[in-house]
Parts: structure tokens; C-alpha cells; sequence
């Protein structure tokens, strides 16, 4: 059994953003990784999910530069994770209309 | 037990439309749209007993709508799912009504967003892994499905922008519909940018409006002197509220919605004379043209392209004029269910398509999150 189990899902993944760290769910039953953090697999139903670390690494799958009144626009993406699951993040160090669809 | 005909529109309106002035609230649009609606289909309020209706501004919005109208509904639904909504509030007054659980269902909505404060009211909350991101909701969620389209099919902003010309094309035919100057590709194109690729001329109005439908038993229809409007079929479908739970951005579960209501009507897309498809954004018709089976995933940009679905084209889409170009009161759905039952009856003047049988009414609500497809005819199409 999963020691964590008694906490909220969203506190435990807190605690892992705490320690520096992109926490993420593997259901036991079906071995789907489950975002985000939730009592039940959305996949199959089961209720043992398990806490993972995740690489950080992934590929963008969606992007779009939101444009406001005065400044340059910011980005906003999908990113698949290497670990199967997909998260909105934002990428940072590129000018935000050139962030590519597929880019890692 | 198919609803197969077994229901009919028999009264719509629209409230007043675009700005209408300080000081209306939603309910007052909904109170306009609800007279007209019932002297259309020559009812008299009391016989009203199904109310159905949903709301950015009212939290319990039957309640809110039956106090203000003085309707006391013996079957009252509330289905909150967004734009759609209406379109499923269609599909569940036809259950009910051949349930016997209500005779006479009003469908209705209200927004004074506009006049209110010039920008969307949405009642949505924000999700928390997303927030962090601050994209702008809901349009930066459309541009991200729209950029994966282009990525997967090569999908061009210029055919993005054909479906806001085509649905200007339309409005220049529609006298209430807010926005009918010219508009080129290269307008469009030119057109502030919101969240890439999505500039301003890809994003639906923001405006006032409201709407009112009535439906009856095809029984009770057969006494009132409108022309019936029958539903065919219906169905909905969701898979998911938030874009990055969305399992593929390129496909909706108009895909299901749509399987749903063609098998309950028995026709198919090759059928449809009118289309009347949620154009919250230009993406929007692009992907239910293909998910709704008018042409293959990914051939949604090429099929909106050369005038295919402007006024003359092979395809009547949006004939009002769209969310684009006509009205997008926030919630849309049920403005699209007012205009395939006026094509269907032949009262579209300018815009009228020629030999309407059959209508396809597609509601999209949240972030292409809920899908509500339903099919109306006229009684040929019986």
C-alpha cells in the first residue's frame, strides 16, 4: 500500500514541487501515469496510484503566444512528458512565437 | 424507443441583439425572447410546464427564469455544459416530453455581456494546473488546438481565415446580424493577434443577446399554425473540461455526438442541407466539418477554402451569419437552433437556402470540451 494514501493527491504533489521535484501518478492496476494527481485512475477506475518522479523531459504537442495591451506576448504550451502523461507548462529562454510544435 | 419525430419546434425568437443599452439584465433578454416565441407558436404561457435553461449569471438559473417569467415547470433542467447546452436541453425535452413528464418544454437564454462590460462572462473556474500559465481563457485553449491542427495537417491561418469570411459572407444577408462590412482573407489575417494563431477576426463576438425555443409533442403541434419543425435525432457526448485533458486536440467528441444523433434520425451528412455548426472560432468549423463526417479528418482547412461553405457554396454553414459575425452572447447554442428551424420554414429571405429538408445544429461548449449534435426537419423529412 502506498504510505502517502491518507494525504490529498494535490498536497503530495505540492510537497514534491516543494523538493525540487515534477510529481506524477502510476496507477497499479493499469500502469497508466495520471495527471493530475487524483484518487482515481481515470483509465481503468482502480485506486492505487503510486507516486513517481518525472524526467522533465517531453515533447511540445501544442503552442500559442498570448498577446497583451503592452509588452511582448508569453507562451503557453502542451507538453507530452516522457513518462506518457501531458501537462500545461510554459517555455522559458525563447522568444514565445518561436516555440515549435514538436520541439523538445 | 426512438424520440424520432416524436417532438416539434414550434416557436423561436430572439431577444434584442449587440448592445442593447445599459441597464437590461439577462432575464429582461430572456423575458423578450419568451413573448415572441409564444405569440409565434400562438401558446399561452400557462401552458408552458418544462423549463430549461442555463447561465453564466444565475446560479440556479430554472429557478431564477421561472420566477421572473411566472412559470412554475413540473419538469425543470438546468444542464450547465456551456454553449451546448441548449442543444442538449433539446435532446432532454424531447425525453420528456415523450416520458410524459412535461408537455409544452421553454428552452431559453439571456446575456447582457456586452453592455454589461464590453468582455465575456463566463463563470468558469479557473483549473489549477493551468492557471499557473495564465493563458486566456477560453481563447488561448482554441489556439492551442488550432496550432496542433497545423502541425498534424499542415492547416494555414489563411483557411482559418476563409471561415471568417464565409460566415461574413452570410451576415451581409442576415439585417440582425452585428458585424456585415466587407472582410477579406488578408483583413483577417492583418487583425490583431489575441493567441497565435487566433487573431481577433478568428475569435466569435462578444455581445448581447438571448434566445427562446418551444417545443411541444408532434401531437399537441399538429393544432398551432406554425409550419413544424421536427427533431430527428440528438445526441451529446463530453471526454473532458480542461484542453490539456483533452486526449487528442485534433478530434472532439463531436465524433460520438454526432455518430448518436445520425443513427437517430437515420440520415447521414450527405442529407444535411443546412449546417449549423458552434463558431466560437475559426477552428471550430474546421473541426466539425471533419468530426461531424462532412469531409475526412484533416481536409477541414482545404473543404473551407474556395467559397465551399459561403453563401452559393456546396454547403450552407452558419447561414445567420455565425458567432463570428452575427451574435455570440456568451452562450450561443440556442441561437443556432433559431436559425435551422427559420431555414427550415422558409423564412430566411436573403439567406434562405433553397430546398431545406434538413438541418444539423452542432453545440460545442467549455474549450471543445462539450459536444451536442441534433438533427431538425421539416415534415417532408419525416
Amino acid at each position: 500500500m502506498n504510505p502517502e494514501a491518507g494525504e490529498p493527491p494535490a498536497g503530495i504533489y505540492r510537497r514534491h514541487l516543494e523538493s525540487g521535484r515534477l510529481g506524477f501518478q502510476r496507477c497499479a492496476g493499469c500502469g497508466a501515469a495520471v495527471f493530475y494527481p487524483r484518487v482515481i485512475c481515470p483509465v481503468c477506475g482502480g485506486n492505487d496510484l503510486a507516486w513517481e518522479t518525472s524526467s522533465g523531459r517531453g515533447v511540445v504537442y501544442a503552442t500559442t503566444a498570448v498577446y497583451r495591451r503592452e509588452g511582448d506576448p508569453y507562451n503557453v504550451v502542451l507538453v507530452d512528458l516522457e513518462e506518457g502523461f501531458r501537462m500545461m507548462s510554459c517555455v522559458e529562454g525563447v522568444p514565445a512565437e518561436e516555440v515549435e510544435v514538436g520541439g523538445g | 424507443m426512438s424520440l424520432r419525430g416524436k417532438v416539434v419546434v414550434v416557436g423561436v425568437a430572439e431577444s434584442d441583439l449587440g448592445e442593447v443599452g445599459p441597464g437590461f439584465t439577462p432575464l429582461d433578454l430572456i423575458g423578450q425572447a419568451t413573448l415572441r416565441a409564444l405569440e409565434e407558436a400562438g401558446l399561452d404561457k400557462s401552458e408552458v410546464d418544462g423549463l430549461f435553461s442555463a447561465s453564466a449569471y444565475y446560479h440556479m438559473p430554472t429557478l431564477s427564469v421561472g420566477e421572473y417569467l411566472g412559470i412554475r415547470p413540473r419538469y425543470s433542467d438546468a444542464t450547465s455544459m456551456g454553449g451546448s447546452s441548449f442543444v442538449s436541453h433539446l435532446l432532454h425535452a424531447a425525453a420528456a416530453i415523450e416520458a410524459g413528464l412535461c408537455e409544452v418544454a421553454l428552452i431559453t437564454y439571456g446575456s447582457t455581456q456586452r453592455s454589461g462590460g464590453g468582455r465575456l462572462v463566463t463563470g468558469s473556474e479557473a483549473d489549477p494546473y493551468e492557471a499557473p500559465y495564465n493563458p486566456r481563457y477560453p481563447v488561448s485553449m482554441y489556439a492551442l488546438a488550432a496550432s496542433r491542427h497545423m502541425h498534424e495537417y499542415g492547416t494555414t491561418r489563411e483557411q482559418l481565415a476563409e471561415v471568417a469570411v464565409a460566415a461574413r459572407g452570410w451576415a451581409k444577408l442576415n439585417p440582425r446580424a452585428f458585424m456585415r462590412e466587407d472582410l477579406t482573407v488578408e483583413d483577417v489575417l492583418s487583425s490583431r493577434m489575441v493567441s497565435s494563431p487566433l487573431s481577433v477576426r478568428d475569435c466569435c463576438l462578444v455581445t448581447d443577446g438571448g434566445g427562446a425555443a418551444i417545443v411541444t409533442s408532434a401531437e399537441r403541434a399538429r393544432d398551432l399554425k406554425e409550419t413544424p419543425v421536427y427533431l430527428l435525432g440528438a445526441g451529446e457526448a463530453h471526454w473532458h473540461r480542461n484542453i490539456s485533458q483533452m486526449p487528442d486536440l485534433t478530434v472532439s467528441a463531436a465524433t460520438e455526438s454526432g455518430t448518436r444523433a445520425y443513427a437517430m434520425a437515420g440520415v447521414g451528412p450527405e442529407d444535411v442541407n443546412v449546417a449549423m455548426l458552434y463558431d466560437a472560432f475559426t477552428i471550430n468549423t474546421v473541426l466539425f466539418l471533419e468530426d461531424l463526417g462532412f469531409c475526412e479528418k484533416g481536409e477541414g482547412g482545404a473543404f473551407v477554402s474556395g467559397g465551399r461553405i459561403s453563401p452559393g457554396g456546396e454547403l450552407a454553414v452558419n447561414t445567420s451569419g455565425g458567432g463570428l459575425s452575427y451574435n455570440h452572447p456568451g452562450m450561443y447554442g440556442l441561437l443556432l437552433i433559431v436559425e435551422a428551424v427559420r431555414q427550415l420554414r422558409g423564412e430566411c429571405g436573403d439567406r434562405q437556402v433553397q430546398n431545406a429538408n434538413i438541418a444539423l445544429v452542432h453545440g460545442n461548449g467549455g474549450v471543445l470540451s462539450s459536444q451536442v449534435t441534433a438533427l431538425l426537419g421539416a415534415e417532408r423529412a419525416l
